[in-house]
């Protein structure tokens, strides 16, 4: 069964066993052995402009399809760059596998040229990471890293090979099976928590669903949909769990958090029960922690146990994959129903006309001008919920997130956890290479696009046809939103003056994609349905809007949830709700 | 804040040690004292852990270790169902004239003499954190010239092993070949 090989074919035939079909990287010296048999594979590989844009096209890919994203680099800033979309996928828990190359081991620790310690750097957020310096371990190596990355809770894994070991002489062989005595992801719940949780969901008069990013990860839609539907609770999608639910169906109250819905946000902050399903209480979605949702007991679903009660406690923890999960929940709930429930109606009467009250909404600018708002609701409306929507940081993708309409799964991409600006066009072209076939458009603000756009030359080159919006505003938004309510409108260092320079338009040409500009309001549909007609080349499209729009709602970073804010300075008539 | 000690079998694989003291440190756990060492079985280490922490924070300093792929068990050892002990080396000032002192206290302690010359005594002593702060009380009045201590290590008493019990050969089938899909 074994055969004689370089350790560097002997790394690409363990990529195409473990069913790698793409993979995006740039060579350099450490790794340059491994690219000649990648030469002759059946994986593609496409060449990027920038490891950044390696990693965060590899967690696009994975994203989309839910299959490990694989990115390939060399030693020392090859590696180095990767170090910003490894974080990202760990924080989003993107199955991920980095492939690096490392100095020759004779090197290794006496700072040789392009030397850096890649696993020591990446330990805090992979998964798990190795240093191969034999080439008899490859196999087992990559074996390990594809199940490592894409078991329990998803995350990315770095296999780091020195270039003596991708150039020795070595048996391929194919491990048949892995031991892993330290890694042992808990799948099945266990069937008491699964009794426990039912029994609160009887007991509650108002619960909430709670769902987060894991219901995307564990393909559990189906399943949720189903269980939300018999318990008949307002559903409040996360940031990273938009798609999981229809945002069309009467149940769905929008997503919750620092600019979340009126709806969502106090549908968690009223309930008696929140039903956690991969959710992990981040402090963008519970405001100041000791202040939210003080009344609820918490039932907490997830794959990882150490996210079990590390912000909030849970008083029925239920550790397993969420698609295993809400499936054995549904017929514990119906059992405990068939006994009796409570009447949830005064709940759903006061939660309906909240919502009602305080839609989701913005103004238009007195001057006339473009409403960044209205050219993201637009592209939604006009390219469908069928299409694939990646953002970057800031008020364009807080916008992204309100004012796009998900109806699917794994159709809105972002950088959720780490927050990272120039996640967009990177992560939109993985998608598009994912996903072929469907629409994929960045909505990306014109400092994020700035930060990452080189990556356009690489989807110009290889048929990625993407379409990106850029939400320019000339300004790091988000911040400048900071600077206008708790720095006294001080607007240091956030004037990009992008309206001015680079010319996006230019700019777009220059890189093999067509660039289009629109500043008017009644000019927005005609472009974006003519950026959708163009597929055989990536859109740029300049959209030129009113810089002081602003995010809302919003709670303010460190306060409670209470004191969300539906515009400045005015927050919703609490005392008009009988909650 | 309470202390415990965690006795946590790992992998004796490179690296094993910076993925567990990184942990302690990003996750802003306080570390008492730290030991490693072989054990009966070649491939896996013992590290035994000392932590101050509240207990709500036990259970996720636990969880934490867990999620390490090389961390293969963590167990926590409480004081009275465990053999627990410390390694002193001190050098203290002693000439022939306070030597029957010195040697009055040592036995007091069970500790030994491993090194003299004419100025100096180095003794050895075992035991847990109070008998080992208690010896160097009573040593102070002759003075400390340097000494060496070592983490606490600790055993689960009783004849069961912490490894008998934990050790599965758990081993999980690969694809054999071409489009291995590890998705759920």
């Amino acid at each position: 069964m074994s055969k004689k090989m370089s350790g560097a074919k002997s790394l690409v035939q363990s990529l195409e066993h473990a069913g790698v079909d793409v993979m995006f990287g740039i060579p350099g010296g450490a790794i340059l052995p491994a690219y000649d048999p990648i030469f002759d594979s059946s994986i593609r590989h496409i060449l990027v402009r920038h490891e950044q844009g390696a990693g965060h096209a590899a967690t696009g890919y994975a994203q989309v399809t839910g299959r490990v994203g694989v990115c390939i680099a060399t030693s020392g800033p090859g590696a180095t760059n990767l170090v910003t979309p490894l974080a990202d996928a760990a924080m989003d828990s993107v199955p991920l596998v980095a492939i690096t190359g490392q100095v020759p081991s004779a090197a290794i620790g006496t700072d040789a040229f392009q030397e850096a310690d890649i696993r020591g750097i990446t330990m805090p957020f992979t998964k798990h990471n190795y240093l191969i310096t034999d080439p008899q371990e490859i196999p087992r190596a990559i074996a390990e890293a594809f199940y490592i990355a894409s078991s329990g809770r998803p995350g990315p894994v770095l296999v780091d090979i020195a270039k003596d070991a991708l150039q020795k002489e070595t048996d391929f062989n194919w491990p048949q099976h892995l031991s892993l005595p330290g890694y042992r992801p808990q799948v099945e719940p266990e069937n008491q928590a699964i009794k426990d949780a039912a029994a609160l969901i009887a007991q509650s008069a108002k619960p909430v669903f709670y769902v987060g990013g894991g219901v995307i990860k564990a393909n559990a839609s189906k399943e949720l949909m189903q269980l939300a539907e018999l318990v008949g609770a307002p559903v409040v999608t996360t940031l990273m769990a938009l798609g999981s639910f229809p945002d069309s169906h009467p149940q769905h109250y929008g997503m919750p958090g620092m600019h979340g819905t009126v709806g969502a946000v106090t549908a968690l902050q009223k309930a008696d029960l929140l039903i956690t399903l991969g959710a992990r209480f981040d402090d963008r979605v519970t405001g100041k922690l000791s202040t939210f949702a003080v009344n609820a007991k918490v039932i907490h679903a997830d794959i990882d146990p150490a996210e079990i009660g590390k912000n909030r406690f849970a008083d029925v923890p239920v550790v397993g994959d969420l698609k295993h999960t809400i499936a054995a929940l549904i017929p514990a709930v119906k059992e405990e129903f068939a006994k009796g429930r409570a009447d949830l109606s005064p709940w759903l009467t006061a939660m309906n006309k909240l919502r009602a009250t305080y839609p989701l909404g913005y103004d238009l600018p007195k001057d006339g001008s473009l409403s960044p708002q209205y050219v993201i609701e637009r592209i939604s409306a006009l390219t469908g919920p069928e299409a694939i929507y990646v953002a970057g940081v800031g008020q364009h993708q807080m916008w992204a997130a309100q004012f796009v309409k998900y109806e699917n799964p794994r159709t809105w991409l972002n950088s959720g956890g780490l927050g990272t600006m120039g996640y967009a066009v990177p992560a939109a072209m993985g998608a598009k290479v994912g996903a072929p076939d469907t629409t994929v458009w960045a909505i990306d603000g014109d400092g994020c696009f700035q930060m990452t756009n080189q990556e356009l030359v690489t989807c110009a080159l290889n048929n990625i046809p993407i379409k990106v919006a850029i939400i320019n505003n000339e300004s790091l938004g988000m911040v400048r939103q900071w600077q206008t309510l708790f720095y006294e409108g001080r607007y240091s260092n956030t004037n990009l003056e992008s309206k001015r320079v680079p010319d996006f338009v230019k700019l777009a040409d220059a890189m093999g994609c067509v660039g289009l500009t629109c500043e008017r309001p009644e000019d927005v549909d005609a472009i974006i349905k003519q950026a959708n007609s163009i597929n055989d080349q990536p859109v740029v499209v300049d959209f030129r809007v009113f810089r002081d729009a602003m995010v809302w709602p919003m709670v303010a970073a460190g306060t409670s949830n209470d004191d969300i804010k539906i515009a400045r300075e005015m927050a919703p008539d609490w005392d008009s709700q009988e909650l | 804040m309470s202390t415990h000690t965690l006795s946590v079998l790992v992998e004796n694989s490179p690296g094993v040690l910076a993925r567990v003291a990184g942990l302690f440190s990003r996750r802003a756990y306080n570390i008492d004292s730290l030991a490693v060492g072989p054990t009966e079985n070649p491939d896996i280490s013992r590290m035994t852990i000392v932590i101050n922490v509240e207990s709500h924070s036990l259970e996720q300093v636990i969880r934490q270790l867990d999620k390490l792929v090389n961390v293969i068990h963590i167990a926590e050892l409480k004081l009275e169902e465990s053999v627990q002990a410390e390694l002193l080396l001190v050098k203290i000032s002693a000439t022939s004239k306070n030597k029957f002192d010195v040697d009055a206290v040592l036995e007091t302690y069970g500790a030994s003499i491993v090194d003299e010359d004419s100025e100096s005594l180095t003794v050895e002593a075992t035991g847990d954190a109070a008998k080992i702060s208690d010896l160097l009380s009573a040593l102070e009045r002759f003075g400390i010239r340097e000494l060496a201590q070592s983490g606490l290590v600790a055993i689960e008493r009783g004849s069961s092993s912490l490894a008998d019990r934990t050790l599965s050969t758990q081993s999980i089938p690969t694809a054999d070949s071409g489009q291995a899909d590890y998705q759920n």
